[in-house]
């Protein structure tokens, strides 16, 4: 029996049982970030965002819609991937993934196919959720698609990459709340980049979220702080980095094997 | 001549610390068979069984487990290669038969429920399909691990410390599992400190000590080279210590003086028994009674340890 160049049973082993996972844990999965959304929304888009002026023509309550999304998006991938590949080590039965015939482009498939899909199921949910409280409307759906699903992929890999990293629960949560979360609030997730004063303008641009927002909200409003072809070139560029350093993980074995 | 299931060669592990876990290895596993590896704790067993299912990378030599190097060629040697860690490394949340199907897709087997369903039921598993992980006793978490191992349906299992910490009706029950795998043609390559566990059922006996295999044997064979008897007299009246008319024999004195004791080597043609006894009965040394005992493959892997240790 020869063995297949390609295991395509092991990456839908992978993504089944990270999937059930998620549906084991629905509530926390699902639930918990689509009432937190939904707080934003009351909070910024109905008590702030009243008193607020239209940014351009856009009401203050649809404008923060693609940057809670892309919130969420940040979030929920970096810690399904993180927690995916984290768990197995530390419960010791990541000894199976890497005596099984599958290759890191495989696992990788697996663990960060799963931890996209769960974060893009719950962006599409929180627009969902979102479309009850504003008015949506997309103006280049499918570059919105491919904004969710690039960076959902770029997050999943750096997240694959937090949890190989990580030697504790601290260290998995340490970056998405020091670093991405911060980012992500003072990247423009919740107003324009026009808006401020310079000297933080110019500083705001070296913040990479900036552009995953910008060009995520230029597909819905055709408005965008930093060229739209600028956004896309950067997100790819991570996904890049990302997919650089996980080679380098698996061609060295950094924390998977001695 | 049949080529070995599994071959090794010159396989040494460093690890980044500078520990030598494994000093020039070279061993063959007949098909077929089932081999012990025994040695002490931190000897090097777990590094190289860990080495040949690609858990841990070699720093020199290589592994060709049924025709195929372990890391030129790994999709096809990893299909062949089954492995029950020491550790019951299980995911609490998980029921028994998804756990099991999950190990199947992993290993490249397309989904068969009727094969998952008659390993289930080959282990005694198949009433706690539904059970989590977390539900489980140790005895059936250990099951439960061997049939995540055979899900794949492998040519070669590796047993690491299979019955460590499990009772003795359960270590049974494995053994028995393993001589059935045995004989539907599955190679075992077990890990083991329990001598007795070797001594019941391995084929082949390897030991292997501070990284290195000093030894690899027929077990019965090695059991007739090395092994020794010994001779127990009880004495009609304790004594305090061996008499010196006795220094020729080598005898010891158990502690509270009742009975000595007489290492002979059973293969050779003059045991010195006679000639013990007739010089007992001179110096009027009576005993009330008497035994011989055939040295284990404890004694023996414990004077091979030592003698090493001694070098």
């Amino acid at each position: 029996m020869s063995a297949p160049m390609f295991n395509r049973h092991g990456i839908w082993a992978i993504y089944r049982f990270e999937m059930a996972r998620a549906l084991r844990t629905l509530l926390q999965s699902l639930v918990t970030p689509v009432i937190t959304t939904s707080l934003y929304f009351v909070v910024f888009g109905s008590a702030i965002g009243s008193r607020m002026t239209g940014m351009g023509n856009v009401p203050y309550g649809a404008f923060i819609v693609p940057g809670l999304v892309m919130l969420s998006l940040f979030t929920q991938s970096l810690f399904n991937a993180s927690f995916g590949i984290f768990f197995p080590k530390f419960t010791g039965t990541i000894y199976e993934m890497l005596s099984a015939p599958v290759s890191p482009f495989e696992i990788v498939t697996g663990y960060v196919g799963a931890a996209a899909t769960k974060s893009i199921a719950l962006g599409l949910v929180i627009l969902a959720c979102a479309s009850l409280f504003v008015p949506i409307h997309i103006l280049h759906p499918f570059w919105m698609v491919a904004f969710l699903v690039l960076v959902a992929l770029a997050f999943s890999l750096f997240g694959f990459i937090i949890g190989i990293w990580a030697k504790n629960f601290e260290q998995i949560q340490s970056i998405p709340m020091l670093v991405i979360t911060p980012l992500t609030f003072l990247g423009g997730a919740f107003y324009s980049v026009d808006m401020l004063p310079q000297p933080w303008r110019t500083v705001t641009l070296f913040n990479p979220i900036v552009y995953l927002i910008s060009g995520f909200r230029w597909s819905f409003y055709g408005k965008a702080d930093v060229p739209v072809g600028l956004s896309l070139l950067l997100t790819l560029g991570f996904c890049a980095l990302c997919l650089a350093v996980i080679a380098w993980i698996f061609r060295t074995g950094y924390r998977l094997k001695s | 001549m049949v080529p070995p299931v599994i071959s090794i060669r010159n396989l040494s592990k460093v690890y980044a610390g500078g520990d030598e876990a494994l000093r020039d290895v070279s061993l063959d596993i007949a098909r077929g068979e089932i081999f012990a590896l025994l040695g002490p704790n931190g000897a090097g067993k777990t590094t190289l069984i860990s080495i040949v299912c690609g858990i841990v990378t070699p720093t020199r030599g290589t592994v060709v487990a049924d025709g195929h190097d372990i890391v030129r060629d790994y999709r096809a040697a990893r299909r062949k290669i089954g492995l029950v860690p020491q550790e019951l490394h299980t995911d609490a949340f998980e029921t028994v038969l998804a756990t099991v199907r999950f190990s199947r897709g992993l290993f490249g087997r397309p989904p068969d429920d009727g094969f998952v369903e008659t390993l289930l039921k080959d282990l005694s598993l198949w009433d706690r399909r539904a059970s989590k992980m977390m539900e489980l006793s140790g005895g059936m978490k250990r099951r439960v691990m061997i049939a995540k191992a055979l899900s794949h349906e492998p040519d070669i299992l590796f047993l690491d410390e299979p019955t460590a910490g499990v009772d003795v009706e359960l270590r049974r029950d494995m053994w028995a599992l393993v001589r059935r795998l045995r004989d539907s043609g599955v190679t075992i390559i077990l890990t083991t400190h329990y001598i007795e566990e070797a001594q019941e059922m391995a084929d082949r006996v390897g030991v292997i000590s501070k990284g290195a295999l000093i030894l690899v044997e027929e077990k019965k064979a090695l059991m007739r080279k090395l092994g020794k008897k010994q001779l127990t007299l009880n004495l009609a009246e304790p004594m305090l210590r061996v008499p010196p008319e006795l220094a020729d024999w080598h005898l010891a004195l158990n502690a509270d003086g009742q009975e000595l004791l007489y290492v002979f080597d059973a293969n050779e043609e003059r045991t010195g028994i006679p000639s013990l006894l007739r010089r007992m009965s001179d110096l009027g040394i009576a005993f009330k009674d008497l035994h011989t005992r055939e040295s284990s493959l404890e004694d023996i892997f414990v004077g091979l340890v030592s003698t090493r240790s001694g070098q």
